[in-house]
């Protein structure tokens, strides 16, 4: 089998895993997305440790050691995810401002309030702090 | 140009061989998976066809000889990752219907940015590795091979991955853990 195959594939494949990780908004589809992209580097890993005839098979057992971080990774993810929707009520990725930087001059340019005044749905599905249940 | 062709190419692309043929058919099925699970607006079946792309990418391993990895992968990445995914979109309640807003304003900028990553890497690869070629006779990652490069030359990372996973798995429980006291 030609090399050109299974490398060009992951090629490919981690270009629509970068494309889903910048375009979606909601946190578990960048994650899937992210999913994809380690998927497309394990492909070009076992390929070419076929192709090598590696005689240590460094990448077969790289992609294992990939898989498990993955699954590891995918874990502490969610569980953040989790966390984040629990305080905020929310899941999507550009309503997480806090970090955001403000104009000096504006006066109530202070956690909750700024947030009140530039973006009302975040704040009330916002409203209920703490207390949504999961 | 025509020299390097010929080259490494007494085995062309116009004639490919069964195994090849395999592999583009399950490659486009995966990619086909990979593409819907990006763009689909139903958040449910976007980690569906998210089964369908892993689910390739194990059938892939197996055509490449790798037989341990594809099991594994169906194991942890079809069995594991993505019920851990569909839990996520369900402790978020994630809408069931479609729901329009699930890609955000930049996606032609994301889809610009994808596009270039795409015709560079397919461009280069394709250009170093041309005349590559992979022989498929001798089996590569059968689990007494891959066992045996593990355990023997791979002991060290093998158990600081132990350790990952035992850190990750304090750290997820310590992360979703209910504070009992008001913050």
């Amino acid at each position: 089998m030609h090399l050109a195959y299974p490398a060009v594939l992951a090629a490919l494949l981690f270009s629509v895993g970068l494309y889903g990780v910048l375009a979606r908004r909601n946190v578990v589809l960048v994650l899937i997305s992210v999913e994809l992209m380690l998927n497309a580097v394990n492909l070009n890993l076992v390929a070419f440790d076929v192709w090598l005839r590696d005689e240590l098979h460094a990448g077969q057992s790289l992609t294992l050691f990939t898989i498990a971080v993955a699954a590891a990774e995918i874990g502490i993810g969610l569980a953040i995810v989790l966390l984040v929707y629990r305080n905020r009520g929310s899941s999507n990725l550009d309503e997480l401002r806090d970090l955001v930087e403000r104009d000096p001059g504006d006066d109530n340019s202070d956690g909750d309030a700024g947030d009140n005044t530039s973006r009302p749905t975040a704040s009330a599905a916002a409203a209920p702090k703490g207390e949504v249940t999961a | 140009m025509s020299g390097l062709v010929l080259l490494g190419a007494e085995r062309g692309f116009l004639s490919p061989t069964g195994v090849e043929i395999t592999f583009l058919l399950v490659g486009l099925v995966t990619l086909g998976g990979a593409v819907l699970a990006v763009t689909s607006r139903q958040l449910v079946h976007a980690a569906l066809w998210l089964v369908v792309a892993l689910g390739g990418i194990a059938v892939l391993y197996l055509l490449l000889t790798a037989e341990f990895i594809a099991w594994v992968q169906v194991l942890i990445y079809v069995g594991s990752v993505v019920v851990l995914l569909l839990f996520g979109l369900m402790l978020t309640k994630a809408p069931i219907g479609p729901s329009p807003d699930a890609d955000s304003g930049n996606r032609w900028v994301a889809l610009a940015v994808a596009l270039a990553t795409a015709a560079t890497l397919v461009t280069v690869v394709v250009d170093a590795f041309r005349t590559a070629w992979i022989e498929l006779d001798v089996p590569q990652g059968t689990t007494e091979i891959v066992g045996r490069s593990l355990f023997r030359h791979w002991v060290l990372p093998f158990e600081a991955l132990s350790l990952l996973l035992l850190a990750a798995l304090v750290g997820a429980i310590v992360l979703s853990r209910r504070k009992k006291e008001r913050r």
